[in-house]
């Protein structure tokens, strides 16, 4: 029993210089010192034969299960130590992580295109369709067709850049209204259309007027539409626009080629109502005009009166965008300087 | 216009309803109030002094010293207006007041003497300039005699009122008067209007018959023409009344006579105009159109000259007035006046708008004859007139009336149903609710099977259609009561269309490029419109342009994207890349209105790449905007090829670094370095620039995605290194691989250019790598390298290449 004896300690002892060996190498030099062809192991295999053969069985296999223990012992610990070698070569590629990331070349949008875009995505939801049309137009489009005589006094209300005496520059978007209601097929279904684009008017540029600003307008003509429609429709897009919790209150007002005309106010976006600034502590911002498309602008397009009715409404995406960001000159969206243009990253 | 409250009480309770409670609801109801005004916010301590004693000042030429008693006590002030006298009752901002603007007057001395307070002007109240008599415009203003000292002066000058500004639109025109307004306020607070009687007395022992007779050339130019004559009147200043209420209004007092006039039109809405009867040179007056080149010196003593759109009216042989628009400086009302012509007309707007407009002489007359008057009161509002002038001026009504007149004033009948106002609204209104609203109105309303026979009075000539009266339902009833829903109606798909869709890829795509979109102006100069345009055509430009700046359409995209680069370049931007999409317009022979072209441009400087801690910056080079460029196109799916192809002879770019897009043929485009001179001009720095007609992308033939199957098989690939000479285009070698590169050949990349050191002058090195697949077997080497060879061979046989 003295070869079991010795095997036990020996065995304890391997293990424990496993333990303590802190690289590779001195494991290594444990496998050698115990498993190798000059270490004890291998001797008391060798030491084996002098043993009574009811013996060598018994100890043949305590030798096995010390080898087998050793080497599992030593598996392991090379496995540690391999971790742990990895482990210090990853912490000795350690970076910087504060330092900047690589730059991407990332272009911007035009805040208005922005605003838009975003406007025609919500009217496209709702079955609408897209409609543009000339930017240099008829006088007749743009004025007579809107209900708008020459001599009539609200021509007064938009000063006009003409071409000749019977071409201008667009100063709404309206007439891309009245060349559409011309072609609809009303037969096909219901008209449901914006259009969006650049419009024209004679003023000076300075902080708050610009001769070149942008427009979009929403016309709907079918068979039963109602100003609750009107009102419906509006309080979608306020809300989809500034925020769920907006509300809108409608004015009287007046546009030649809708009655009743009205204005569209939203409920303050900056101060929920409250008063501020921005809605001059009404809670109110106005925001759209709108009315029921007028029956003389439906005549002219062939429209039948007693059937069809409709609603139209506008609203000016350079105002839209002054208020909500705060912008606070309207050049500044024509200047086109990186500074301003590459601020409205954020897509809402 | 302006709205006294306090006037407004003269014809309408508004007992419990405060100035901004009034205008708050009328602006939600019918007529937007701008703001209300308070004339007296913000003074104070501001009273009546009786100047008892009015000394010169021993140190000035100009100061008095004046006693001055405020009720309780007597304050010596020194004034220096010329006006000042002993007796006067002037106005007396107290030591410790506040006059306009918010400025504190306190004790103090002037030249050595004491001055306990300021004597004041209507300006130091906060009356602008073009409201105060030109009598007190130089100095203080003086109250009557009866004014109280040490009261407060606001009373007197009617300043505790408040003014309410009425943004008044054009269809509204009835609300442009005192009256219109009454019944307007009336409506929306369903209150009873009423206004006082006339008290009209002619003098039954003359009859105008003698004095005046009038006509008229064109009925239609002038449908009704009346003259009144009132004799033996003192032209003086009005009473007080009379111009605290022209002023309010923001309308100067002059005399009584042109005050009442004022007054009229203010009350009723309806211009008149006064003449000195005995100037007009004859005992006639005869309305007609002005002959061309006629002229007539205006009360503002111009000379106008005047054409056949404008309306006279003359003495028979030559104009005294301007129609509506302005008097005459001959007939004028002086303070000789005695016998007074007065004029209530009424006149073609369009002609009344046409001659304010040529002659640039907008007035509150002009305003309203453009706008439309109410008939029924055109001749009433002359007697009141007539009447004031008697009660004012002390003068006699001569009997009877000189009138031509063509019209009279009707009610009009509008039918609606009740089912036709319920369907334009979306409402479910009762019979009883719209009549009551009908009588809210004052409009008398039967009904009968369900229509409503609508009288419309004269007053709201601005009815005439249902949706008058749909409009009039719906706001009386209010907006915030109506439902909200949204359309029914068959549903159908919004989808962009083709253009909408490729444009928005476009965007993206270059946004994600790293260019950013400008919004530039669409009016340039007519210089930079036609600059980089790729048509032949004319310039297009505005009648009457703000500026030249402004002035003509552009034909280039380019043109403002260079603007906006100059600009970011004067502001210390150096590194910048924009992108435009928009239109550019041309002339066109074929149709009236001009071409209009979907373009697309960018404009880039400096670096798209900043250099940072871990590399050099990419520098923006001919070759940036090509792979941008031929990236983006490669998306569209287009069936013809895009090539560029090199062009020396495009103006404004650089002969040699600039290249045409081409779309099979056709030339849709360019991109290359803007001219170094022309970006000197500008003080740009190196600048790359690219334009390409966008419509002819949408308009070309496009194929969808050819998907193939991802290859089964591994791929071999083979390096080149060759030298040539230096005129040998890329172009050309690459032809030459890929018709020589055999079946299996896939790509062809360059990795390589490089001429200097170590090569030949005139030479250049090229390396490129050679794909090669068989999507149906594993690639033998054999197959390759014969391929490859005679990739070799051709090269040195076609272009002349050494091999490396």
């Amino acid at each position: 029993m003295e070869m079991k004896e010795q095997l036990t300690s020996l065995k304890e002892e391997a293990m424990k210089q496993i333990k303590d060996s802190h690289d590779l190498k001195a494991l290594n030099q444990v496998r050698i010192d115990y498993l190798g062809k000059k270490g004890p192991i291998t001797e008391i295999s060798k030491g084996m034969k002098k043993l009574p053969s009811e013996e060598k069985p018994v100890v043949g296999a305590m030798v096995n299960d010390v080898r087998t223990a050793i080497t599992e012992e030593m598996d392991k610990q090379k496995e540690e130590l391999e971790r742990q070698a990895l482990q210090e070569q990853l912490m000795s590629e350690t970076i910087d992580v504060t330092l900047p990331g690589t730059a991407v070349a990332k272009g911007q949008g035009h805040v208005l295109t922005q605003i838009m875009e975003e406007i025609e995505d919500l009217f496209l939801g709702m079955g609408y369709q897209i409609v543009e049309g000339p930017e240099v137009e008829e006088d007749s489009y743009n004025f007579e067709r809107m209900n708008l005589p020459k001599d009539h006094p609200a021509r007064d209300m938009q000063d006009t850049f003409y071409i000749t005496d019977d071409i201008l520059l667009r100063t709404q978007t309206s007439p891309v209204q009245a060349r559409t209601m011309d072609t609809h097929d009303f037969s096909k279904g219901p008209l449901k259309m914006i259009s969006p684009g650049k419009v024209y008017r004679r003023d000076n540029d300075d902080a708050t007027h610009s001769h070149q600003f942008h427009q979009i307008e929403g016309l709907v003509v079918a068979e039963n539409i109602t100003m609750a429609d009107l009102k419906g429709t509006l309080e979608v897009f306020a809300k989809e626009l500034f925020g769920a919790d907006r509300e809108i209150r409608l004015r009287p007002s007046y546009f030649p080629f809708t009655e009743p005309s009205v204005e569209v106010d939203v409920s303050c976006f900056k101060c929920g109502g409250k008063g501020c600034s921005v809605c001059k502590h009404t809670g109110w911002i106005e925001i759209l005009g709108a009315g029921m498309v007028h029956p003389n602008v439906l005549e002219m397009s062939g429209i039948d009166t007693d059937k069809y009715s409709g609603f139209a409404f506008g609203l000016g995406p350079d105002r839209v965008a002054m208020l909500k960001y705060g912008i606070e000159d309207i050049r500044r969206f024509y200047q086109n300087d990186i500074r301003f243009l590459n601020q409205f990253k954020v897509k809402e | 216009m302006n709205v006294s409250y306090k006037w407004l009480t003269e014809y309408v309770d508004l007992e419990g309803i405060t100035p901004d409670e009034l205008a708050e609801k009328m602006s939600r109801t019918g007529i937007e109030i701008e703001g209300v005004d308070y004339p007296s916010e913000g003074l104070k301590k501001i009273v009546v002094g009786h100047a008892v004693e009015v000394v010169d000042h021993p140190d000035s030429n100009h100061l008095h010293i004046c006693q001055v008693d405020v009720g309780e006590e007597v304050l010596q002030i020194v004034c220096g207006a010329p006006n000042i006298a002993a007796g006067q009752k002037v106005i007396v901002a107290l030591p410790g007041s506040r006059i306009t603007g918010n400025k504190k007057i306190k004790k103090g001395k002037m030249r050595g003497v004491v001055s306990n307070g300021m004597i004041c002007s209507l300006e130091e109240l906060g009356y602008t300039d073009h409201v105060v008599p030109k009598k007190y415009a130089e100095g203080i203003y003086v109250l009557p005699n009866e004014a109280v000292p040490g009261e407060e002066v606001f009373s007197y000058l009617s300043m505790d009122d408040a003014i309410l500004d009425m943004s008044i639109t054009p269809n509204r025109a009835d609300a442009l008067s005192m009256r219109g307004t009454a019944y307007e306020v009336g409506a929306i607070y369903n209150k009873k209007v009423t206004f006082p009687e006339l008290d009209y007395v002619e003098d039954p022992s003359e009859d105008i018959k003698q004095d005046m007779q009038v006509s008229v050339e064109n009925p239609a130019d002038t449908p009704i023409y009346s003259i009144q004559i009132i004799k033996d009147v003192t032209v003086k200043e009005s009473p007080l009344w009379l111009q605290t209420k022209l002023m309010n209004a923001g309308i100067r007092p002059v005399n009584n006579i042109v005050d009442i006039t004022n007054y009229i039109l203010l009350e009723y809405g309806q211009p008149l105009h006064a003449f000195d009867y005995d100037k007009l040179g004859s005992k006639e007056i005869y309305v007609r159109r002005a002959k061309a080149e006629e002229k007539i010196v205006t009360l503002d003593e111009e000379e106008r000259t005047l054409s056949p759109e404008n309306i006279v009216i003359t003495n028979g042989e030559k104009p005294i007035a301007l129609a509506g628009v302005m008097g005459g400086l001959d007939s004028h009302i002086t303070d000789e006046t005695v016998t007074v012509a007065l004029e209530a007309a009424l006149f073609d707007p369009i002609s009344i708008r046409k001659t304010a407009k040529a002659l640039n002489l907008r007035s509150e007359s002009s305003a309203r004859f453009e706008k439309g008057i109410n008939l029924a009161t055109v001749q009433e509002a002359g007697k009141q007139a007539a009447a004031w002038m008697a009660e004012l001026a002390g003068g006699r009504i001569v009997s009877g009336i000189a009138e031509a007149r063509s019209v009279e004033a009707k009610d009009v009948t509008v039918s609606i149903t009740l089912e036709k106002i319920n369907h334009a609204l979306g409402t479910e209104l009762s019979e009883d609710e719209v009549t009551s609203i009908f009588d809210q109105l004052g409009f008398d309303a039967s009904i009968s099977n369900g229509t409503f026979a609508v009288i419309i009075p004269p007053r709201r000539w601005d009815i005439a259609i249902e949706a008058d009266l749909i409009e009039e339902v719906a706001r009386i009833y209010g907006y915030d009561n109506l439902p909200s829903t949204l359309p029914i109606s068959a549903s159908h798909p919004g989808y962009l269309n083709e253009k909408q869709r490729l444009t928005r890829h476009t965007k993206h795509f270059l946004e994600g490029s790293g260019l950013s979109q400008a919004i530039s102006y669409v009016l340039t100069t007519p210089e930079k419109a036609a600059a980089f345009s790729m048509r032949e055509s004319d310039r297009i430009q505005l009648e009457m342009p703000m500026s030249e700046d402004h002035s003509t359409l552009r034909m280039s995209l380019l043109s403002g994207l260079l603007d906006d680069l100059s600009y970011n370049i004067a502001h210390h931007n150096q590194n910048v890349a924009l992108y435009e999409n928009g239109r550019v317009f041309y002339t066109s022979s074929e149709q009236t209105l001009p071409i209009e072209e979907e373009h697309v441009a960018g404009a880039l400087t400096g670096s798209l790449q900043q250099a940072d801690w871990q590399g050099k910056e990419q520098r923006i080079d001919f070759f940036v905007i090509k792979g941008i460029l031929e990236e983006m196109f490669a998306a569209y799916g287009l069936v013809e090829p895009i090539t560029f192809v090199q062009r020396t002879d495009l103006p404004l770019l650089h002969p040699g670094r600039t290249a045409a897009i081409m779309l099979g043929d056709e030339m849709i485009g360019f991109a290359g370095q803007l001219h170094p001179s022309v970006a000197k001009e500008r003080d740009l720095k190196e600048t790359y620039v690219f334009e390409f007609n966008f419509q002819a992308i949408v308009n070309a033939e496009k194929h969808a995605t050819i998907y193939q199957p991802v290859p089964k098989y591994p791929g071999m690939s083979r390096d080149i290194a060759l030298m040539v000479d230096e005129t040998v285009s890329n172009k050309q070698i690459v032809e030459v691989i890929k018709e020589n590169g055999g079946k299996y050949l896939t790509a062809v990349h360059l990795f390589d250019v490089y001429q200097g050191e170590n090569i030949e002058t005139g030479k250049k090195s090229l390396a490129y790598t050679l794909s090669y697949l068989n999507p149906t077997a594993t690639l033998v080497e054999e197959e390759v390298s014969k391929a490859f060879d005679k990739v070799q061979s051709a090269l040195v046989e076609q272009v002349q290449a050494e091999i490396r």
